[in-house]
């Protein structure tokens, strides 16, 4: 069982993230016993682009930098997810995701996702409409 | 320290190049190979012989981690460590392969006396000089006119280092804070198990530990309760370490036939004395399967909620540290991220997690993982705190795919630590193609260095262990995975001729290496 002060610090955190809005207290805390937790240095990266066998990662803490071939696309912050779509199409990342700060994540590994959508459609469909805005956003680059 | 005499005891107190602490495998490997590169340094233990968490754990006495006496590689021979998960690592004949000479051949599980007898038969054989009885009080940071440092106190004076080592184990038990959580007592304190018969147990936390304990007491509890807001893993399942090895499985058997074992996911509220005086305890639970709250009646609490890293006042000189464990911060060569000249050795190890594919995990926090890592630390401190130079021996282009096809075959460090460790192959403007050596995956992929091959082996949760070469060209790493083969045999022709149609990218003049 994890430290109860920090379980209850992790626990405020996340109850705030977009993605667990819809979660009861129980529900969050059988999440977080799910996820590990990852801490990764300043520098380091998180998800290697081209490379299989990635996870779907949950920022509690800190800040990363998406970038496609060594050109930032994009940054990250709390609350923010990231590595969920290689997981979904079975494909390696397109982008590495590198910290810039000390970086505290929920991490969950890719045999786990699908299970845990399943068994969470409430999460499931925070993470669709994540993906349906930066579908929206994409589509609004592009023309 | 018994009748050990001052003047017999090594390191007595004063400036070492690096100090080691601990005297568990991690701290017994890591000396043997500081040694080997020519590093002077001082071991230093709390404990009054060398064994580390083995001289008391596990505590029904039997091993999670296998030795083979009869595997198909000659023992003693390096193919041989892929079988033999125990025995630590060296050069000379009468210092490998311990293990299995101390085994009864009633399991291939050592007994937890058979293996202190073996870390106790390497550190004699292998002539590791600890100081026993000394315990690591506290350190501070030093920079002056002798460089900066660090300073240990001790309970037998100070010792002053460049480098520290610090391989302590993940051995302090930890029980979480929470109401009526004084009435439990943890793993560490249990008590001889047929002090439970016909009591009523629940265990808080669904590891091995908690599984181990169940297992256990199978034969004296009259009910035993398994509790934690997770549901268990099994390492069957997880086809890894990670969950519950197929030792202490029997209560999770028992659970789904309706034995009477009962495992619960549910989180813990409160514990507290029932009334009516007996001594049993009322346990307020909040499942976390979507059920509704529970109270249970118990006559024992155990916390098999694990054990924290003991790193004293580590983390008040600057050593970040995080998760569950407690584990610090550090780099792909187990050094500490913020306080650089600290180095983890042993289960320590574990906090270099790498990258986790598919969710498998390395077995560093596993002797037959660890030790490859405290070979390749010793090897990265000596090479770049002290100047030894790196031996990096030229392969003829014409013999790469060969080499490559011989390391998956056999090489205990890719067999081990899968998608963790790598061999890598550099090419050298000067040198030409060079054996760059057992490193780090993750150093590999991050660093910008030259043209070269990164050679592993590794799972993808399903059950399949195949070869997988890490290119880089350009400073662009391509991931190149080979198909598995249900025999697990990667040295045969269709290999080979895989992998010659890969390292051809990187290194002309490759063969088919037939």
């Amino acid at each position: 069982m994890r430290r109860m002060v920090e379980q209850a610090e992790l626990l405020d955190s996340i109850a705030g993230f977009s993605l667990f809005a819809d979660l009861s207290a129980p529900q969050l805390e059988g999440i977080i016993h799910i996820f590990d937790e990852r801490m990764f240095a300043s520098g380091e990266t998180v998800l290697h682009q081209g490379l299989s066998g990635s996870g779907f990662y949950v920022i509690v803490e800190g800040e990363a930098t998406v970038a496609v071939d060594g050109h930032e696309r994009a940054k990250l912050g709390r609350g923010d997810f990231f590595g969920e779509v290689s997981i979904l199409l079975g494909a390696p990342p397109i982008a590495d995701v590198i910290a810039t700060t000390q970086l505290h994540c929920l991490v969950l590994s890719g045999p786990g996702v699908e299970p845990f959508l399943v068994a969470n459609p409430k999460v499931m469909f925070r993470m669709l409409q994540a993906q349906a805005r930066r579908l929206r956003a994409a589509n609004r680059w592009g023309t | 320290m018994g009748d050990v005499t001052e003047g017999a005891r090594p390191f007595p107190p004063g400036a070492y190049p690096v100090v080691v602490v601990g005297s568990g495998p991690g701290g017994l490997q890591v000396s043997y190979d500081l040694r080997r590169h020519g590093i002077r340094h001082a071991v230093i233990s709390d404990d009054p012989a060398p064994g580390g968490m083995f001289r008391r754990w596990p505590f029904f006495q039997r091993l999670l981690s296998w030795t083979k006496p009869h595997a198909p590689a000659p023992r003693g021979s390096r193919a041989y460590e892929r079988y033999d998960w125990n025995s630590l690592l060296a050069d000379e004949p009468e210092a490998r392969a311990l293990q299995p000479e101390l085994m009864d051949g009633s399991s291939y599980f050592p007994s937890r006396p058979e293996m202190e007898a073996n870390l106790a038969r390497f550190a004699e054989r292998a002539r590791i000089e600890v100081r026993y009885g000394c315990r690591w009080t506290g350190t501070r940071q030093v920079e002056d006119a002798g460089g900066s440092g660090f300073v240990l106190t001790t309970s037998d004076g100070e010792y002053r280092a460049e480098v520290l080592v610090v391989a302590v184990g993940v051995a302090q038990p930890f029980t979480p804070p929470g109401v009526g959580m004084e009435l439990t007592h943890h793993y560490a304190e249990v008590r001889p198990a047929d002090t439970y018969a016909g009591r009523r147990v629940m265990m808080l936390g669904k590891q091995n530990s908690g599984f181990e304990l169940a297992n256990g007491l199978l034969p004296w509890a009259r009910e035993i309760l398994l509790v934690s807001p997770s549901t268990a893993k099994l390492s069957v399942q997880t086809r890894s370490l990670a969950g519950v090895r197929a030792r202490y499985v029997q209560p999770y058997e028992d659970h789904v036939l309706g034995g009477g074992v009962a495992i619960l996911d549910a989180a813990l509220d409160r514990i507290e004395r029932t009334s009516g005086g007996d001594g049993s305890l009322t346990v307020h639970l909040r499942r976390t399967d979507g059920g509704g709250d529970l109270v249970v009646e118990v006559d024992d609490v155990i916390s098999a909620t694990g054990f924290v890293t003991p790193l004293l006042d580590l983390p008040a000189i600057g050593c970040t540290i995080s998760g569950r464990s407690r584990l610090p911060l550090v780099t792909s060569w187990w050094e500490s991220t913020t306080l650089p000249g600290v180095f983890f050795a042993g289960t320590i190890g574990q906090a270099a997690k790498g990258l986790v594919k598919h969710g498998v995990p390395a077995n560093s926090g596993a002797v037959h993982g660890g030790r490859y890592n405290a070979r390749v630390l010793a090897e990265r401190i000596a090479t770049t705190r002290f100047g030894v130079e790196r031996r990096r021996a030229a392969v003829a282009p014409g013999d790469l795919v060969a080499t490559i096809a011989g390391e998956l075959a056999e090489a205990p460090e890719l067999w081990h630590q899968r998608a963790y460790l790598a061999r890598v192959f550099s090419t050298d403007p000067r040198a030409g193609l060079v054996d760059d050596g057992v490193q780090p995956l993750t150093f590999f992929l991050d660093d910008p260095g030259p043209d070269a091959i990164a050679v592993t082996l590794e799972a993808d949760g399903s059950g399949a262990i195949y070869p997988v070469l890490y290119t880089r060209t350009g400073g662009e790493i391509q991931e190149r995975n080979l198909e598995p083969d249900p025999l697990l045999r990667y040295d045969g022709p269709d290999v080979r001729a895989s992998i010659a149609s890969i390292v051809r990218e990187i290194v002309p003049g490759v063969g088919a290496g037939a």
